[in-house]
């Protein structure tokens, strides 16, 4: 099993998620994260999707979802060739000496404390899947409150080609 | 000019060359059928009793034409009746674009009288569905349904309607018949390539299924198979594409498929699947089927290939263009000592149906079938042993004259699909093949037939159980016979005659053949009812998951 980054250009229609969604569900395929967002030409949408399987499951994927009509393309993003970015939102209890403890991972790590409360701080981070894994390795020796994660979203990069 | 939606439907209808639809009327389409009133004469509609038996019927209306079945159903409980129809077209890629009325577009989304998200329910079972708010839209968005559901691999659009759409007007443009679109043609050197590889093939099968019908590429793949010698075998779908007395027919493969086919498959070198996609019916064993040759799949869906059977080598086109260019490039050849095989083999293995002159045996009375009533005939089945028989020692000789369920295996599919058939050819023979099992699940379309001097012969094998999940209670669960034994007292002749339909029983050959006869002759809808042996098996079987080589013959 191998993880893959899909690239998925979709009319901006209501219900064109569910559709994708919906072509998941029902052939089986698991999608580790989904992001939809809005492109230049607002006709039209920008999914990525991070999904774990091998490769005759991502062609499948790929041949599927084509086939749907209000999908204009799917494309594969190689690991090499994507850059890829998440945000991490993380709300931590704040006791004693936790705080500068947890200012200095922020620091290191280059994420933002954007909220601060007497109990409790939160800290954003923007990143690469393994970088936001790794910060978050070390906020488990921590009080975490609640967390939320945007899951991937990813745009080929022309100089890996060149 | 200035229509409302309800015209404007109608204006797209006639454009798109539909002059028969099925439905129900219901309060959400009630503008619908108002402008359907002023529209009779050149629409005709076809009141059925049940939407589900509207869906099945614009099905078989579309499996025996190849034109777009239509059907037209009210909002919540109108639409959700035809979801197995829907489910049953998109399985065998059956064009059909599913109309239904829903509340006004205030009401969406409030839980209203008789409203459902028929959208939502059918998503995974439709190409693609619209909800059209804007009339302006409405026109558009009709014409993308034809077009969506005879482009590529065909299959079932819905498009729903609040009732406020079907009364708003707006100018109304007429337009032309949507062009459906197709893949293009394979690459000169991908089509040479396959040419080769059949031209050197020592030992070809040609194994072809429903893609062959749905392309009208019929003649063009018999006359590719002639030219090449080549024998053939179908799936269920493909039924009637190869004459069925031709020698290098082999038959029905798969499950209940002819051991000869399975076995010339193994021998080959080469197998061309066409317009097939390998269903666990036809590959019992996706690991295991046909590893021996070498496969090449030609079929109008990318998403086909590799999907159920890894493959060596694939074609995607329509298949009869994909066959116009082939059939120049293959070479005559005569396979004499390999066609000479299949006789031998199919003497060897093939199950033999043992006769009886006097009890109605599957096989002799589907024979009897064509005997009497002709091979032009068009054979509308339901699902289960009767389903198999028919499809086993089917004479039909032409595509489109054998519907039935293949994909979804519906139950009660075979009397609204005989009603579509029936309604698109008036003239011609329409025999519905059921069981007692299936015919009571649609057997108030019989209303229908009445109705409209359909002349359609239902011929019911009754042997008092569930045939099919009998037969699997018997070979795999040590007959413990759970809720197949339903102990009906339903007298079909009595049923038929109380919908104002001819009913008979018979319980010998000559009963069966008489009334046959006088069916033929009977301008409305008959029910023969067919007394049969409870323990009658559908051989040979594989058995799901297993290979030819665990074949049951007795």
């Amino acid at each position: 099993m191998q993880k893959y980054i899909l690239s998925v250009l979709v009319q901006n229609n209501a219900g064109v998620l569910a559709r994708v969604a919906s072509l998941f569900g029902r052939r089986g395929y698991n999608i580790d994260s989904l992001t939809v967002s809005e492109t230049n030409n607002p006709g039209v949408s920008y999914i990525t999707m991070a999904v774990t399987g091998d490769e005759s499951i991502l062609e499948q994927i790929i041949k599927q979802a084509s086939k749907l009509e209000e999908v204009y393309s799917v494309h594969e993003i190689s690991e090499k060739q994507a850059l890829s970015r998440e945000l991490l939102l993380i709300k931590m209890e704040l006791t004693e000496g936790d705080r500068t403890a947890l200012r200095e991972i922020a620091d290191i790590y280059k994420a933002k404390i954007v909220d601060l409360a007497p109990k409790s701080m939160i800290i954003e981070l923007t990143g690469s899947t393994q970088k936001i894994e790794a910060f978050l390795g070390i906020m488990k020796e921590y009080q975490i409150i609640e967390m939320c994660r945007t899951g991937v979203t990813a745009l080929e990069k022309d100089s890996a080609k060149l | 000019m200035k229509l409302n939606g309800s015209q404007i439907l109608m204006e797209v209808l006639l454009e798109q060359g539909v002059d028969t639809i099925f439905g129900y009327p219901g309060g959400a389409v009630l503008n619908i059928y108002d402008a359907l009133y002023d529209y009779k004469d050149r629409i005709r509609h076809i009141l059925t009793a049940h939407e589900q038996g509207a869906s099945h019927a614009a099905d078989g209306y579309a499996r025996a034409t190849g034109k777009t079945g239509v059907v037209l159903a009210t909002s919540g409980p109108g639409a959700t009746n035809l979801v197995t129809g829907i489910a049953t077209a998109y399985m065998d890629s059956i064009p059909m674009v599913a109309i239904t009325g829903n509340v006004g577009t205030a009401l969406l989304g409030k839980d209203s009288f008789q409203e459902v998200y028929i959208t939502g329910i059918t998503m995974p079972i439709t190409k693609h569905n619209y909800v059209v708010r804007d009339v302006n839209q409405l026109a558009d968005t009709l014409r993308s349904a034809f077009r969506i559901a005879k482009s590529d691999r065909p299959g079932p659009v819905l498009v729903d309607i609040p009732k406020d759409v079907t009364a708003a007007f707006c100018d109304f443009t007429k337009s032309t018949p949507c062009e459906a679109k197709k893949p293009p043609v394979a690459d000169e050197k991908d089509l040479q390539d396959i040419a080769d590889l059949i031209n050197n093939s020592k030992r070809p099968v040609l194994l072809y299924g429903g893609g062959v019908v749905a392309s009208g590429a019929s003649s063009c793949v018999t006359k590719l198979i002639e030219k090449s010698h080549i024998p053939s075998c179908h799936t269920i779908m493909g039924t009637g594409v190869l004459g069925y007395g031709d020698p290098l027919n082999l038959g029905l493969i798969g499950m209940h498929g002819n051991v000869s086919s399975s076995r010339m498959v193994e021998k080959a070198d080469l197998l061309l699947a066409v317009g097939m996609r390998f269903s666990d019916r036809v590959a019992t064993n996706a690991e295991k089927f046909a590893r021996s040759p070498k496969i090449v799949h030609i079929d109008i869906d990318p998403a086909e290939i590799n999907k159920n059977v890894q493959i060596d080598y694939s074609l995607i086109g329509d298949v009869k263009e994909v066959f116009e260019h082939l059939l120049p490039l293959i070479k005559e050849q005569q396979r004499e000592s390999w066609a000479s095989e299949i006789a031998a083999l199919q003497a060897k293995v093939d199950y033999q149906p043992l006769c009886c002159d006097d009890a109605l045996k599957p096989p002799q009375v589907i024979a009897d079938i064509y005997e009497i009533l002709g091979e032009d005939i068009i054979m509308a089945t339901d699902v289960g042993q009767h389903q198999m028989w028919a499809a086993q020692y089917s004479k039909a000789n032409d595509p489109r004259r054998f519907l039935t369920s293949g994909g979804l295996g519906t139950m009660g599919f075979g009397y609204g699909a005989a009603i579509g058939a029936a309604c698109a050819f008036p003239g011609k023979k329409i025999v519905h093949v059921t069981g007692d099992g299936s015919f009571h699940m649609n057997l108030n379309e019989i209303c229908t037939a009445v109705s409209e001097e359909l002349p359609i012969i239902t011929v019911i094998f009754n042997n008092q159980v569930l045939g099919m999940v009998h037969q699997w209670q018997k070979s795999f669960y040590h007959s413990r016979y759970s809720f197949t034994e339903p102990n009906r007292k339903t007298d079909f002749v009595l049923l038929a005659e109380a919908f104002g339909a001819k009913g008979v029983r018979c319980t010998t050959p000559e009963e069966f053949q008489s009334a046959l006869k006088n069916a033929a002759t009977n301008n409305g809808p008959t029910v023969i009812e067919l007394m049969m042996c409870t323990d009658e098996r559908v051989l040979p079987m594989i058995p799901a998951g297993l290979t030819i080589d665990d074949v049951i013959m007795e």
